[in-house]
């Protein structure tokens, strides 16, 4: 075969950093468009992110966002329903999709040769989707598949849809992505076609291209195919805000199990403004001193000198568009109940409010941090993920280096400042799931599940 | 939480899938495509190494031949178990000290067995302060680990808690009542239960150590920004301390199942359908062939048959595939599923149908074609990050492929037929040793 085919596929694992080079454009309709450039092989992530997620959605029609991504593939007026997948299969691509409570998001992994046309593909649909009753039809019948799938047979993911359904209460985020089950049993077509005249636009998309590629013939590609659809007026967004909560709520889910579990949600502040938020920062450290592998202390404490959890976690994301929510979680130690673990997670954080954090602990946090750094420069595909992110949260991508500064430069009274301050009991949250045993009936869903 | 529009199978599996579908390429370049330096190091463990200067890391993998295949029979669990414990302690160093030591300096370790292989991974900065403590730690774990009677008593604890709530999940019962109907008393048979982990002692860990973590069973792979001389050196201080050892016992073959359908009750909403045989081993003549082929059966993401007429047409699943696993001994094709409990027979007509139809008519001439230019187009990225470099090393050293492996990858999938693929399909996939695992909806086989 032709050597110039083998060229194509030849690795150029050439010395000098990897350290992605990034450009920025803006199109005339408002579509931003980030370049991060990594040559080290031919290949080429493209990605198109919508500011819509479940966070967009109203009552009585959860779900919409996702099931419009299901939609995204069922043909537009240029091309048959499947024809997007088949087209960026015979060009050797990898795609798929994704929805969160923030974002919609798609993308393609081709070699870099196949770009144009995916970019030709992929703003075709962004303004030519036809969305048929009949494709419909089928497509909701694969989203109930999937919800089944996801959360109506998993415990676990039925005690965290509780937890943002009880912590949550005039948020959009106390809604699953996917939606409520009988949301989707009452979803029609005309619901899809609203959520996509309303939020597939130019001006509320951005597009990612990160691999092998020169920052300028990607605009170029970009204003010849995105670039020549019309801005469309946005409607306004509601704020939606939280309103404050006034006391702890407690909230017990049965479910076929055989451990317990405990998840606990305490309301914080994400990250709003980069250079002046000081808690988003030190939240952030504080649930990597938790529970970042095997060093943290749940799993030294909790897991091994304890044995009062057999796992634990903490989880707390300053990066997010709504309400921030600081998440506990563990599964008791035979014998043990969730509440001695419940216990013990609020012990160790009350120790850190006490005695703060000893410096050699901190110092251990920020080296993995800052190895992180070097070990993302792996996966371009991350780096444009992580990029995305932070755009369409409404931050900068370029405030990726500036934040990983504000996080090594947490201290340990700003760690200990925010384990006194954040973890009361009034703005506490507490899911603990009730295993019920796998019989011939049914255990009875909890309420408002299903109807 | 990010939900996705197709759900890939979980991380083991689709390593394994990847492994299979990873190795292609398009031509026969005068250079190689992936420079593989290759040498037996003097302890006698492979070493397959490839310089990456972009970024200042390394990735190290030490394989093992010493999976949960070698697990004693009542002892299933033994070589993840011992995996896990390998940082639980070395002399004078404890669990806590091993865990320290590697945070302190950012490295990542991490190790896990699956049916043939027990592999320990390490990724460093290539600093030397840090690249040499973390290779030190690592050594230390594979050579000299202490297996603690305590660390014992915890981990087991939790690997019991673990195993009785997996116990309740209809994807468990169904991935041990398929596993033991493919493969009925042989190794690849067997999984863990409370029972095999509550037999597990300090010296079963220790005796699986002596007899399995040998020069001789060691696969090392290396990538990362380092020169030959450094990777000879890693390879040599992590492998030298082990004892030379001999090849793995010779276990007995996989014998065809008798196939037939078996239904566990079980209330959730979804029931799971596993369809399946023992498929191949590494170095199958058909191997190519049943790769293009199951492409277009089931592997192709969302333009495989399956797919098709399963999710697109009928909309009866979220999730449906079918892949390949070549191991050692010839491991499993799978068609996988899940769907509401009440269209359970529905749906696995229509897989039957699909199925029963591919192998009597094979694919289409334009499906092989499409299956072709997906798995030629898409080559390079499958060795487009020095994580996915490490694996494809690991998988060539592990299965003794030959080192232009990759580059006679694409010629061998251009050249599948038809034809080829109907021949090996029929070898393979005997409609009589197909097993069906349905659970969920019905206790008693629809037929």
């Amino acid at each position: 075969m032709a050597a110039g085919i083998a060229c194509l596929f030849m690795l150029a694992l050439v010395a000098g950093p990897a350290g992605a080079q990034t450009t920025e454009y803006m199109l005339t309709n408002g579509m931003k468009v980030i370049v991060k450039e990594d040559h080290r092989a031919p290949t080429v992530a493209h990605m198109v992110w919508y500011r819509a997620g479940s966070i967009d959605e109203v009552n009585g029609k959860t779900g919409v966002a996702h099931l419009l991504e299901h939609m995204m593939f069922k043909g537009t007026r240029e091309f048959g329903a499947g024809e997007f997948s088949k087209r960026i299969a015979s060009l050797g691509g990898r795609e798929n999709a994704f929805t969160s409570r923030d974002y919609t998001g798609y993308y393609q992994q081709l070699h870099k040769s196949a770009l144009a046309e995916a970019m030709k593909l992929e703003s075709d649909r962004m303004h030519n989707l036809v969305l048929s009753k009949e494709e419909f039809e089928k497509e909701i019948k694969v989203v109930m598949e999937e919800r089944r799938w996801r959360t109506e047979d998993r415990a676990q993911s039925l005690v965290m849809e509780q937890l943002n359904a009880t912590a949550f209460v005039a948020s959009p985020y106390r809604a699953p992505t996917v939606g409520w089950m009988n949301d989707l049993e009452a979803m029609t077509v005309d619901d899809a076609r609203e959520w996509y005249e309303r939020w597939y636009a130019p001006n509320n998309a951005l597009l990612i291209v990160a691999g092998d590629v020169q920052p300028a013939e990607v605009l170029a590609l970009a204003e010849r195919t995105y670039g020549r659809l019309p801005a469309r007026p946005l409607p306004a967004r509601k704020p939606q805000i939280e309103p404050p909560q006034r006391g702890l709520r407690r909230v017990a889910v049965k479910a076929p199990a055989d451990n317990p579990m405990v998840v606990m949600g305490f309301h914080v502040p994400a990250l709003r403004d980069v250079e002046r938020d000081v808690d988003p920062y030190a939240l952030e450290v504080l649930s990597a001193m938790l529970a970042l592998n095997d060093t943290g202390r749940f799993t030294r404490r909790l897991v091994r000198e304890q044995r009062v959890a057999n796992a634990a976690e903490a989880g707390y994301d300053m990066i997010s568009r709504g309400p921030g929510l600081f998440l506990l979680m563990a599964v008791p130690a035979e014998g043990r109940t969730t509440e001695d673990t419940e216990r013990a997670m609020r012990a160790e954080i009350a120790r850190i409010a006490t005695e703060g954090v000893p410096e050699d602990e901190l110092k251990r946090i920020k080296t993995q941090y800052v190895a992180a750094e070097t070990y993302k420069l792996d996966s371009i595909f991350a780096q444009a993920m992580e990029a995305a992110q932070l755009e369409i949260t409404g931050f900068a991508q370029r405030d990726d280096a500036r934040i990983l500064e504000r996080v090594r430069g947490v201290s340990s009274a700003q760690v200990q400042d925010v384990a006194r301050r954040y973890f009361g009991d009034d703005t506490l949250t507490v899911v603990t799931l009730l295993p019920q045993p796998v019989g011939e009936k049914r255990a009875a869903p909890p309420a408002g599940l299903r109807h | 939480m990010l939900i996705t529009r197709f759900p890939f199978p979980s991380v083991s599996r689709l390593l394994a899938f990847l492994m299979f579908a990873v190795l292609t390429l398009a031509a026969m370049p005068a250079r190689a495509v992936l420079p593989i330096e290759h040498w037996t190091a003097p302890s006698g463990a492979r070493v397959y190494f490839v310089r990456a200067p972009a970024i200042p890391m390394v990735d190290i993998a030490v394989v093992f031949d010493a999976g949960a295949r070698l697990d004693p029979p009542a002892k299933s669990g033994l070589a993840s178990l011992v995996a896990g414990m390998l940082d639980a302690g070395v002399p004078g160093m404890d669990e806590e000290a091993i865990a320290r030591t590697l945070a302190d300096i950012g490295a990542q370790r991490g190790a896990s067995a699956t049916d043939d292989r027990l592999t320990v991974t390490l990724r460093s900065l290539t600093s030397e302060a840090e690249l040499a403590a973390a290779l030190r730690v690592t050594e230390r774990t594979l050579s000299a680990p202490t297996f603690p009677a305590a660390v014992l008593t915890r981990e087991r604890e939790r690997i019991l808690q673990a195993l009785r709530e997996a116990q309740t999940k209809p994807e468990t019962l169904a991935q041990q009542a398929f596993s033991s109907g493919l493969y009925g008393s042989h190794p690849y048979g067997r999984y863990a239960t409370e029972a095999s982990v509550q037999a597990l002692q300090v010296a079963d860990l220790t005796d699986f150590h002596k007899r399995h973590f040998s020069a001789a069973r060691a696969v090392v792979a290396i990538i990362g920004d380092i020169d030959r001389a450094r990777a000879e050196a890693i390879a040599q201080q992590l492998t030298g301390q082990l004892p030379k050892g001999q090849a793995a016992p010779v276990l007995p073959a996989v014998v065809r199942p008798s196939g037939g359908e078996r239904r566990i009750a079980h209330p959730a909403s979804q029931s799971h359908l596993l369809i399946g045989t023992p498929g191949i081993a590494w170095g199958d003549p058909d191997q190519f062939a049943l790769l293009v082929g199951n492409y277009v059966l089931g592997g192709g993401g969302f333009v495989s048959r399956l797919y098709g007429e399963v999710r697109e047409k009928r909309g009866l699943a979220y999730s449906v595939y079918s892949y390949f696993i070549p191991n050692l001994q010839p491991g499993p094709f799978v068609i996988s599923l899940q769907t509401q409990r009440e269209q359970t027979d529905t749906a696995l007509a229509v897989v039957r149908e699909t199925l029963t139809r591919f192998l009597r008519d094979g694919p289409t001439e334009a499906e092989v074609q499409a299956a072709k230019s997906n798995l030629v187009g898409g080559f390079p990225l499958r060795i487009d990050s020095n994580r996915k470099i490490l694996d494809n090393l690991a998988n060539i050293g592990f299965n003794r492929l030959p080192l232009d492996y990759l580059e006679r990858w694409p010629d061998r999938v251009q050249a599948v037929t038809v034809e080829q693929i109907r021949a090996a399909f029929a070898r393979h996939l005997k409609p009589e040793s197909l097993v069906t695992v349905v659970v969920g909806a019905g206790a008693q086989p629809a037929r």
